[in-house]
């Protein structure tokens, strides 16, 4: 049987984590291919039913990252983010999704290094948990539930 | 029905080692919805970006999607190339295949896979893209430079004389930063103060500029073209209308032994003092924590001892009740130019987070041990010694000077990896000072590498070694200690291969060089970015050295990173430079991706207005014909929103949408990954 090749969808910032990431890129890190980045100009912005919905989709998890606190390009949109996903975290139990499957991080436009390893990290504990079903089988439809 | 393009980018080797561009262009061109793809060695070469326009005219594109490098390198051009092509820059969308995929992948069948799915993305989010027009707001034709070192002198000077109006906020009661202190410059042995003054003097005459001495920024809000700045000017104790810098306060002021942190220390000055006598501007000010009256005051005694320097003031400008006055300044953009400290050898470390000092040199403690701008006060002519170079401890000619170069500097177990540029060759200037001074005196250097890049530079370090006989050592100081009157310096010699015992009369450490205390503070109010050490961030360490990555705001010397006078200068000319090119824009132009409110169906709750981090969200009553309220809705003031997209995460219903990145555009890229 083939290794399973998780899906990892991340919604990042454009100022910070984005950047990192490009960083991480002009230095050449190398890390694991598995995770698809999103941008978008704020984790302000990221709606949870974004998450949601890349599970549905096929996602077997999902990173979230921005600006560290008080770095926020947008003075305090990352401060919404944390609230919003605090709160989040606890309906992912209920959505049937392990919240392990979602990663929330801080990573600034410096920080190549520290995005590779948030990469890696998220690749091998998704990788650990294994692959995230809905339950219909049918994409888009039906309640989640990730065997894990 | 969508007609979307793919141009898929080899960028040379940097894609095409790693991904088939061929691969993921033939992937995309059966793809709905796309009706034209290809890949070319360079997308933004001259012959590149004619391909992109003639495909778009060709084959009627109603949306482009380009495969090559990150959309912080080239998305403005392909947008131009769209533009030209008839096309809304708006519907052209970059895949970023480079930064976040060839880069960083080595196996090519899985690159090529990853390259393919980031594309499709992307087109599944154009075929979304609406287009937008840009936004046009006006500008604000002042600056504000912040920091009055030779990087703003210089910057606010070649700003002033292009036209612009400019503001300079220095908090330290005088201009001129640390190049005020230096006893001379490398590699010309120049009088520092003499080529220094006559800018200073010019920064006060010039009538366009308006300086804030002994002031710090204090709010910052707004953005590009319309910044307001708020500014604290603290208390001097002088009222600066009525002083006109005569002295006679710092005269009568009894108590005379402040340490004087213009003299590192070395020296002393009254409590109410100014810090050297070519200050601009030319005004005392009262330091309270020193100052008797306030002394006592704080011990509770209520009757008013001391005032002195009120009594010899002729102009009745001493004002022991003044507090610190706020002004708020318009501007339309911003030049950081806050210069630089030295790293300590002691425990404290101030904003020092993992530096450790030097136990091993004493933690600072042990006497005729001082540092680089503490050598230079020494051997300058208008420091605490009249410059003569003697020993801080007995006043002492020193007849053995051992310098110690990369202290902190080029260190990771420290907490600096880095190198501070400048300390090789002012190490070598010290030892010409010291020399010209004390003849027979010998200078020991202890140096890592003699890094003298420069015009003139190699040169300058050359005739140290040559003509002033400075004996270089290569290798690390192990240890220093007191042994009765000298400074016992261990070390070794690694190109000889042989441990050194050294006694010293003078020890000269060049310490690394760091940003200034506060600098994170003032980085967040402004939203630019530090990096691990605290130095500001450039927008791009090659194409765009003195922008950051908020726009308006621009950086010159030492704050960005070690910088030289020569460097410092350079930027603040660039800085100012950029600034003036801005500034001769009519307008400004806005990228439209601002919120808008969906009227018809916004229920009026006001999430929106209270997460909103501009205060961007104002509220509308809608009418009917005759006149009466039926409901008030929220509105977005396109000029002040900067487009986070907090508001449409926070909306409820989904009725305030952010352009460029609307629920449908997110949602379709989210599906393309599945």
């Amino acid at each position: 049987m083939a290794a399973f090749q998780p899906k990892i969808t991340a919604f990042v910032c454009n100022w910070c984590t984005y950047t990192g990431a490009d960083l991480a890129g002009t230095s050449r890190l190398q890390m694991a291919p598995e995770v698809r980045i999103i941008r978008l100009p704020c984790t302000g912005r990221i709606d949870p039913l974004f998450i949601i919905k890349a599970f549905e989709r096929g996602a077997d998890g999902v990173i979230v990252s921005g600006c560290h606190p008080a770095d926020c390009h947008y003075n305090h949109g990352n401060y919404h983010a944390r609230r919003r996903f605090a709160i989040f975290r606890d309906l992912l139990d209920f959505v049937g999704i392990d919240p392990r499957r979602v990663i929330f991080s801080w990573v600034s436009a410096s920080e190549g290094g520290k995005w590779r390893d948030v990469v890696d990290g998220a690749t091998a504990t998704i990788r650990e948990l294994g692959p995230c079903r809905t339950d219909t089988g049918d994409e888009g439809q039906g309640r989640l539930a990730c065997a894990s | 029905m969508a007609r979307i393009g793919v141009f898929v980018c080899h960028c040379g080797e940097n894609i095409g080692r790693t991904v088939d561009a061929s691969a993921v262009a033939e992937a995309l061109r059966s793809h709905p919805g796309v009706a034209h793809a290809e890949d070319y060695r360079y997308m933004c070469s001259d012959p590149g970006q004619t391909l992109v326009r003639e495909a778009i005219a060709a084959n009627r594109l109603t949306g482009v999607v380009v495969a090559a490098c990150s959309p912080h390198m080239h998305e403005r051009t392909f947008r131009k190339v769209a533009s030209a092509a008839g096309l809304n820059p708006f519907l052209c969308e970059m895949a970023n295949i480079r930064e976040q995929c060839s880069w960083i992948h080595d196996d090519r069948e899985q690159a090529t896979r990853k390259a393919t799915a980031i594309t499709r993305t992307l087109v599944e989010k154009v075929k979304a893209n609406a287009p937008l027009d840009t936004i046009r707001i006006p500008i604000e034709r002042r600056a504000l430079v912040i920091g009055g070192g030779i990087a703003g002198i210089q910057a606010a000077l070649d700003l002033a004389d292009g036209g612009a109006e400019v503001v300079l906020v220095e908090k330290e009661s005088s201009i001129g930063g640390h190049m005020s202190q230096l006893s001379e410059t490398f590699p010309t042995l120049d009088c520092s103060q003499c080529i220094l003054t006559p800018r200073m003097v010019e920064v006060a005459q010039h009538p366009r500029i308006r300086l804030y001495a002994y002031s710090e920024v204090e709010e910052v809000s707004g953005y590009i073209g319309n910044f307001e700045v708020k500014v604290r000017r603290k208390a001097r104790s002088v009222d600066e209308a009525l002083c006109n810098g005569c002295g006679a306060c710092t005269q009568a002021c009894p108590n005379r032994k402040v340490p004087s942190e213009f003299e590192c220390g070395l020296g002393k000055r009254p409590a109410i003092s100014v810090p050297f006598p070519q200050a601009v501007p030319n005004l005392p000010v009262l330091d309270r924590a020193r100052c008797a009256r306030f002394m006592a005051l704080r011990k509770g005694i209520a009757k008013a001892v001391c005032g002195k320097c009120a009594e010899a003031c002729t102009r009745g400008a001493i004002d022991f009740g003044q507090e610190d006055r706020f002004v708020t300044e318009k501007v339309g953009a911003i030049v950081v130019a806050t210069g630089y400290q030295l790293y300590s050898i002691g425990k404290e470390q101030p904003e020092g987070e993992g530096l450790s000092g030097y136990g091993e040199y004493g933690y600072g403690a042990v006497p005729d041990v001082i540092d680089g701008l503490q050598l230079e006060r020494l051997a300058s002519a208008s420091g605490p010694t009249g410059g003569r170079i003697v020993r801080p401890s007995d006043g002492r000619v020193p007849k053995r000077v051992v310098f110690l170069q990369c202290v902190g500097s080029r260190d990771p177990a420290r907490g600096i990896p880095y190198c501070s540029k400048i300390c090789c060759m002012y190490v070598a200037k010290h030892v010409m000072l010291y020399r010209h001074k004390v003849h027979d005196g010998e200078a020991v250097v202890f140096y890592m590498d003699v890094r003298a890049a420069g015009k003139g530079y190699d040169e300058f370090t050359r005739r140290a070694i040559e003509e002033e006989g400075a004996i270089y050592r290569r290798g690390r100081v192990a240890r220093l200690w007191r042994d009765g009157e000298v400074v016992k310096v261990q070390g070794f010699d690694t190109l000889a291969g042989e441990p050194l015992l050294l006694d010293a009369d003078l020890v000269v450490l060049a310490t690394a060089v760091r940003p200034q205390p506060g600098i994170r503070a003032l980085a967040q109010k402004l939203s630019v970015s530090c990096d691990q050490h605290g130095f500001i961030n450039e927008a791009h360490p090659k194409l765009r050295p003195v922008e950051t990555n908020t726009a308006g705001i621009f950086v010159a010397g030492a704050c960005q990173a070690p910088r030289d006078i020569p460097e410092s200068v350079a930027m603040g000319s660039a800085a100012a430079a950029k600034v003036l090119g801005l500034f001769s824009n009519a307008e400004l132009e806005r990228e439209p991706t601002v919120a808008r409110v969906d009227a018809a169906h916004c229920a009026g709750c006001f999430l929106c207005e209270r997460v909103c981090p501009y205060g961007a969200v104002g509220r509308r009553e809608v009418r009917d014909r005759a006149g009466r309220v039926l409901k008030v809705v929220a509105e977005v003031n396109p000029g002040v929103c900067q487009g986070c997209g907090t508001c449409q995460a926070t909306c409820p219903g989904k009725h305030v949408e952010l352009q460029g990145f609307t629920d449908e555009q997110i949602y379709a890229e989210i599906a393309a990954l599945g």
